[in-house]
C-alpha cells in the first residue's frame, strides 16, 4: 500500500517515486508553473470583468443575442472535453511506462480535437466578421472579441505545444525533462477547459435568456 | 496494490472526471436552451453549474483535494480566487455606477 501513503506532491498526475529524478524534479518545477497558471486566470478573469461591464455598450450594433451559436457552442464544448480526456489518458499511460509510440497516438488525438474546436472557434469568428460583428462595431463586441479570442489563443499555443512535446517524445524518449514538460502542458491544456466553462456560461448561454 | 490496479484507478479518476464534467455542461446548456424557470433563476442555475463543474476539473483533472499534505496549490487558488473576486466586483460595481451616472 505504499502508493497511498505517498503524498501527492503538485497540482495534476503525479508520477510517483518509482520515476525517481523525473518525479522529484516535477515538484518545484510545476508548481512553479501552478503559480503561472494561477496569474494567467487572473487575467483571464480581468478580461471577464471588462466584458461583463460592457455588455451594453453595443452603441446599436450586434449584441449578445446576436452572436450565439448555440449548435457550434456545443460542439466546442464537447472537442475540448474529449481533448482533456484524451490528453489525461496520455499522461497516464507515459505514467505506468506504456511505450512511445502510444503516448503519442493519444496526445495527437488530444491535438486533432484541439484543432477541431479551433477550425469551429475560427469559422464562427468569421461569420461574426461577415454579419459585422467586428471588434471595431462597438465596444461591447471589442470586449467579446478580446475574450474569446484570448482563450483561443491559448488553445493555439497549447496545441503547438503538443507537436513539440510528441516530437520532442519522438525524438528523446521518454527522459526527465521530457516528462515533466507532459505534466505541466496537461494542466495547462485542463485549465483552458475551466476558462472555457466561464466563457460559455457568461458569454454565450446567457445571451439565451437576457 | 498493484501495477496494474494502479493504472487503472488514474484512469477512472479522468474518466469519472469527464463524465462529471460532459452530465454538468448537458445541464447549463439545457438550462439555458430549455429555459424551465424565470431568467433570473435561469442565470442563478448556470452560475451554480458552472461552479460545480470547476469543482469537478480541478478535483478529477487537475487532482486537486482537501486531503493532500501539501497545501499550497489549494492555498494558492483561493488567494487568487480572492483576487479575483476584489477585482471583478470592484470593476463591476465601479463601472456599473458610472454606466448608471451617464444615463
Amino acid at each position: 500500500m505504499t502508493s497511498k501513503t505517498t503524498p501527492k506532491s503538485h497540482p495534476g498526475l503525479n508520477l510517483g517515486p518509482s520515476h525517481g529524478k523525473a518525479h522529484e524534479d516535477a515538484e518545484p518545477i510545476v508548481f512553479g508553473f501552478w503559480i503561472f497558471l494561477m496569474s494567467d486566470l487572473v487575467t483571464f478573469a480581468m478580461f471577464f470583468a471588462v466584458y461583463a461591464t460592457s455588455i451594453h455598450a453595443t452603441a446599436g450594433g450586434p449584441g449578445n443575442a446576436d452572436i450565439i451559436n448555440v449548435t457550434s457552442i456545443a460542439i466546442q464544448t464537447a472537442m475540448l472535453l474529449i481533448s482533456s480526456l484524451l490528453f489525461g489518458i496520455a499522461s497516464v499511460l507515459m505514467k505506468h511506462r506504456s511505450s512511445k509510440r502510444t503516448v503519442i497516438y493519444w496526445l495527437l488525438g488530444s491535438l486533432a480535437f484541439g484543432l477541431c474546436f479551433l477550425g469551429l472557434e475560427i469559422h464562427d469568428f468569421l461569420d461574426l466578421a461577415q454579419k459585422g460583428a467586428v471588434p471595431m462595431r462597438s465596444s461591447y463586441l471589442s470586449a467579446y472579441w478580446a475574450l474569446v479570442s484570448l482563450h483561443g489563443i491559448h488553445v493555439s499555443v497549447g496545441a503547438l505545444m503538443i507537436m513539440v512535446v510528441c516530437t520532442q517524445i519522438g525524438l528523446f524518449g521518454f527522459t526527465d525533462d521530457v516528462k515533466t514538460r507532459v505534466l505541466r502542458l496537461g494542466l495547462y491544456w485542463h485549465f483552458l477547459d475551466i476558462v472555457w466553462i466561464g466563457i460559455f456560461s457568461v458569454v454565450y448561454l446567457p445571451g439565451l435568456f437576457l | 496494490m498493484s501495477k496494474k490496479d494502479e493504472r487503472s484507478r488514474d484512469l477512472k479518476m479522468y474518466i469519472a472526471g469527464f463524465i462529471g464534467a460532459v452530465t454538468l455542461t448537458t445541464l447549463s446548456f439545457l438550462t439555458a436552451i430549455l429555459q424551465p424557470v424565470g431568467s433570473a433563476f435561469c442565470f442563478t442555475l448556470l452560475a451554480v453549474l458552472a461552479v460545480l463543474q470547476l469543482i469537478v476539473h480541478l478535483r478529477f483533472f487537475l487532482h486537486i483535494d482537501l486531503s493532500r499534505q501539501k497545501s499550497e496549490e489549494l492555498q494558492l487558488i483561493l488567494f487568487t480566487g480572492l483576487i479575483i473576486t476584489i477585482m471583478i466586483a470592484g470593476t463591476v460595481w465601479l463601472l456599473g455606477n458610472l454606466m448608471m451616472r451617464m444615463m
